[in-house]
């Protein structure tokens, strides 16, 4: 349903474009199609991922996962519930988590992304939150959890070392069907011991 | 619903002086869509249940960022992220009715990104018209939740008309209790309005939440210094701790002395489609010292009026409690 045209904006449309008597839904499109003014976004952009600029063709209105994952083949980042609700597609931007399910890619130009394919070492050594992951079986089905490594990972950048309830909220925006809660919780406490 | 990985074709703006946004909104009218954040917007374009001709992305504005002090107490650019309102320490330190409010606000990285005058500017969350049902709100001829079989726990108590939908956001209701303005910029200038006069309910218009008119930006949120550092009570019941809205929200600013409570503003959110002030109990409680009895018999008056639904009875005693609450924690 398109809400431009509701059943109220429909008849003040009728009324105002009467003299002319164009349809009513056709006059919405041709008045939009005809006015649009020029000057939007280009698509041939860079965005730095993981370290390395990278020329991308975007749609002004493509989400970062679109990118990442279709574009870029980074398909470390999940696409699950694509609003926001899940933090499967959890990145990390300038440091700071987010659902790239809900950032334009055409916001991030001159930002740093890291995906969880970013995260290890030049030389393959895991993370600290991935090993730590690893050690403490954090993980059940698997699916969550590369959202659930880079929220713990952004959390240790902001607060090396956490208490287990911060270590709760850091985490918080983050499902897991499994209910692994606290498995995770073991893995962020044991990825602070060693990163100390 | 069908939901789709890409949002439909549209244009995007991305200007990076205000001037340039407000003229592009007014030259756009309503074939463009304001973007800050986004956590709003999104889920819209996804569903097809709203569409757009062209984002205007305000993101690129510094000058609509941060939080700066001024004479008579602070003053928020719209584009500030809930994070940074939660964790500044000029809120927090003479705020922090704000910052708590900020803080509770969905998830994490909802807050990393949400900005402050998104989420004051944010749609109702009523599911019919979330779905893209042809209610009232959508222009349509009927309200699908105040049926005989609508859900409507989360529904308004008081203030419907026609639609029954309550305002979301958290931050409304604490920053009506600061006496907080918005600074409103257009085509023909700049216009400041109270934070109580901003928040409009379905009897004044029915289509937005806000008194923004078409082509007009947010772009800041001031906070005069006259309950900077006084006492506060924040509370926002919810079925989760994370992501959900509130069922009820209660924002309390009160200044002591000794016992008594002088002056307060009792603000009460998610039970109207605009922040409720409970000016009754306002009355009530000034100039009094309060103990147990006499805040709960003062807060059992705090829903009267209340015009319940049929799922949403609940939210009365939720309010009384929250009231009762906020006096005893003096």
């Amino acid at each position: 349903m398109n809400p431009k045209i509701t059943r109220r904006r429909f008849i003040k449309g009728v009324i105002y474009s009467a003299a002319a008597a164009v349809p009513g839904a056709g006059y919405y499109v041709a008045t939009a199609a005809s006015s649009r003014p020029a000057g939007a976004v280009e698509r041939l952009i860079s965005i730095n991922v993981n370290g390395r600029t990278r020329r991308v063709d975007v749609l002004p209105q493509e989400t970062l996962t679109h990118t990442l994952r279709y574009r870029l083949n980074l398909t470390g980042t999940k696409l699950a519930c694509n609003r926001g609700e899940c933090g499967a597609c959890t990145v990390m931007i300038n440091d700071v988590a987010n659902y790239s399910c809900s950032v334009l890619t055409q916001q991030v130009k001159g930002k740093q992304i890291t995906t969880v394919e970013g995260l290890r070492a030049a030389d393959g050594t895991l993370h600290p939150v991935q090993q730590a992951f690893i050690e403490e079986l954090s993980p059940q089905c698997g699916f969550c959890t590369p959202g659930q490594v880079v929220s713990a990972a952004a959390l240790l950048i902001a607060n090396p070392n956490p208490t287990r309830e911060e270590a709760r909220q850091g985490l918080s925006g983050n499902l897991c069907r499994c209910g692994a809660y606290d498995h995770y919780l073991n893995g962020v406490m044991r990825a602070a011991e060693l990163i100390a | 619903m069908s939901s789709h990985d890409v949002m439909p074709d549209m244009d995007l703006y991305q200007p990076v002086q205000v001037e340039d946004a407000i003229s592009l909104a007014a030259r756009l009218g309503d074939r463009a869509w304001l973007l800050g954040g986004g956590q709003d917007t999104y889920g819209w374009l996804k569903d097809r249940a709203k569409t757009t001709e062209a984002l205007i992305d305000l993101n690129g504005i510094e000058s609509l960022r941060g939080v700066r002090e001024t004479e008579d107490g602070i003053e928020i650019g719209a584009l500030t992220t809930l994070t940074e309102i939660a964790t500044n320490p000029l809120i927090n330190e003479n705020y922090s009715l704000l910052s708590q409010a900020a803080g509770r606000v969905a998830s994490l990285q909802i807050r990393n990104i949400g900005t402050l005058g998104g989420n004051v500017s944010q749609d109702v969350r009523c599911w019919y018209y979330r779905r893209g049902l042809d209610c009232y709100r959508a222009g349509g001829n009927l309200c699908y939740a105040d049926t005989p079989e609508g859900m409507n726990r989360e529904h308004a108590l008081f203030g419907a008309s026609r639609c029954v939908a309550v305002n979301p956001s958290d931050t409304a209701p604490a920053l009506v209790a600061l006496e907080a303005s918005m600074v409103i910029n257009g085509d023909e200038g700049e216009r400041i309005l109270a934070a109580e006069d901003y928040f409009v309910g379905p009897a004044i218009d029915i289509e937005s939440t806000t008194a923004l008119r078409e082509g007009e930006i947010l772009t800041a949120v001031r906070i005069p210094s006259t309950w900077a550092n006084a006492t506060f009570y924040f509370e926002k019941v919810a079925d989760r701790n994370v992501w959900d809205f509130a069922l009820v929200s209660m924002a309390v600013a009160m200044k002591v002395s000794g016992n008594t409570i002088e002056d307060s503003r009792f603000v009460c959110g998610a039970v109207e489609c605009k922040p409720r002030r409970l000016l009754e109990i306002e009355a009530a409680v000034n100039g009094r010292s309060h103990d147990g009895a006499s805040a709960e018999s003062i807060a059992a008056t705090a829903s009267a009026g209340a015009r319940s639904l049929a799922h949403n009875q609940y939210k009365m005693p939720l309010m009384n409690n929250l009231v009762k609450r906020a006096i005893e924690s003096v």
